[in-house]
């Protein structure tokens, strides 16, 4: 049996548990707790190791997705994850600009860890004071070759379309190391 | 869709470098505690800017009087039979009467625009809010400006404000003239608002109260008395409290190795069949 993974990442609650749990054919393992920090008390409970979610994609292939922990005292976790990673979504809060710079730095980080292709959810798109992905865009300081993709991580269709998304930019890469080596 | 935040996570500087690349139009509006400030743009072009409350009155006497354009006086007897007049209104009456001309006018509109948003680049936190397509006032008088040359200039300011504060990082001291000035006080010019600052020097008056007396802000106090002491004109009474110091980031750990590529073709065409059909 052949596993692959993609990370799905993002600033302590973007939405990253909501974005696996969309499209996992398992229940979420999720490693949540409840939360103690008062500055982090937007939820009840948050993922303190990872989250775990998984598609079948036939007998010999199955595709992994993981949520990285949010919270910043969580970080040795992200390297371990980001090994042998087919790409990575960054999950960014559209409502909450006062996370986009730690958006930016987990970004950065996960860039630095692999040459993987990534996309960018810009998440809860269905509330009002949502920023505009192309805000984001320049904001996140993103190169144009990246995508920024609207999404609501609670709708299956919207997760569908980032996953796919990060696929095509994965197929893609391939694509062109290919033609690059003939 | 809303545009608002908190200056805190997003400087001015990126603010109008979002404003200038998505080339927006609107009204960004900034509230603090105690102040408030108001900037419009239009299709990326900064057209208008205003501290405080925008209440719909004109503000050209004053603007006219602030660059020197006016006496004071001047600009009473103007302010106070504007009543109910615009901006555009007053210029034109100005112009006609010749105690003014268009150029004049719209020198000090512009510099008084600038003036508005480079303070703004100091201000570190504030709740701020785009609003598209909201204009300012139709009688106020707007002038495009490119904000690239706004940014810039703020920046530049802005490293300048950081200086400042570092070296005068205390402004709860107070100033006391030396008592052995040096050779290079014979040099020294001073300006109107200097001067007014000179003669608040007292061991009794601390920076802060002088600038609140002299309605200065922590920038041009801080310009002034930096200055003076430079100068060897004056000397802090105790010495002020060393700046905080600056907290290193961590440093950036070190990338792992590349993950060598496990995926191939095929999976990820698999892969996206799979999803599709989810």
């Amino acid at each position: 049996m052949q596993a692959v993974k993609m990370v799905i990442t993002g600033p302590f609650s973007a939405g990253k548990t909501q974005f696996i749990g969309s499209v996992s054919e398992i229940d979420v393992v999720s490693t949540e707790r409840k939360i103690s920090s008062m500055a982090e008390q937007v939820k009840e409970s948050t993922t303190v190791a990872m989250d775990f979610g998984r598609i079948t994609v036939g007998d010999d292939l199955v595709l992994y997705l993981f949520g990285t922990p949010g919270q910043r005292r969580f970080d040795f976790m992200w390297d371990i994850l980001s090994q042998g990673m087919l790409g990575f979504v960054v999950m960014v809060d559209s409502t909450k600009p006062e996370t986009f710079r730690e958006a930016k730095r987990i970004l950065e980080t996960f860039e630095s860890y692999a040459s993987t292709p990534y996309v960018v959810a810009a998440n809860k798109q269905d509330m009002e004071d949502a920023w505009e992905p192309e805000d984001l865009r320049i904001i996140l300081r993103l190169k144009p070759e990246v995508k920024i993709l609207p999404c609501v991580a609670t709708d299956k269709e919207s997760v569908k379309n980032a996953l796919l998304e990060l696929l095509y930019s994965i197929l893609d890469q391939l694509d062109q190391e290919n033609g690059d080596k003939s | 869709m809303a545009l608002k935040g908190n200056l805190r996570d997003f400087s001015t500087t990126q603010l109008l470098n979002l404003i200038n690349l998505a080339r927006k139009t609107g009204t960004l509006s900034i509230q603090t505690e105690s102040e408030s400030a108001q900037m419009s743009f239009r299709e990326g072009k900064l057209i208008y800017a205003y501290m405080g409350n925008d209440n719909g009155k004109n503000h050209l006497a004053q603007i006219l009087q602030t660059s020197g354009k006016l006496s004071p006086e001047q600009a009473q007897v103007i302010q106070s039979h504007a009543e109910g007049k615009s901006d555009k209104e007053i210029g034109h009456l100005l112009v006609t009467a010749r105690r003014v001309t268009q150029n004049d006018i719209i020198q000090s509109v512009r510099q008084n625009v600038l003036d508005t948003v480079y303070k703004l680049f100091t201000w570190g936190e504030g709740v701020f809010r785009f609003d598209a397509n909201r204009m300012p006032n139709s009688g106020y008088i707007t002038i495009p400006i490119d904000l690239e040359s706004v940014i810039m200039e703020g920046s530049r300011r802005l490293k300048e404000w950081e200086i400042l504060q570092e070296e005068l990082p205390d402004l709860d001291v107070a100033l006391r003239f030396t008592d052995r000035p040096d050779a290079r006080l014979r040099n020294i010019n001073l300006t109107v608002e200097e001067w007014r600052v000179v003669s608040f020097v007292n061991p009794r008056n601390s920076i802060r109260q002088i600038a609140k007396a002299n309605n200065l802000s922590d920038f041009e106090i801080r310009r002034i008395v930096y200055g003076m002491l430079q100068a060897g004109l004056v000397e802090f009474v105790n010495q002020p409290k060393p700046a905080p110091e600056k907290t290193e980031s961590p440093a950036r750990r070190k990338a792992p190795p590349e993950p060598s590529p496990a995926a191939k073709r095929s999976v990820v065409v698999r892969l996206i069949d799979r999803i599709r059909g989810l």
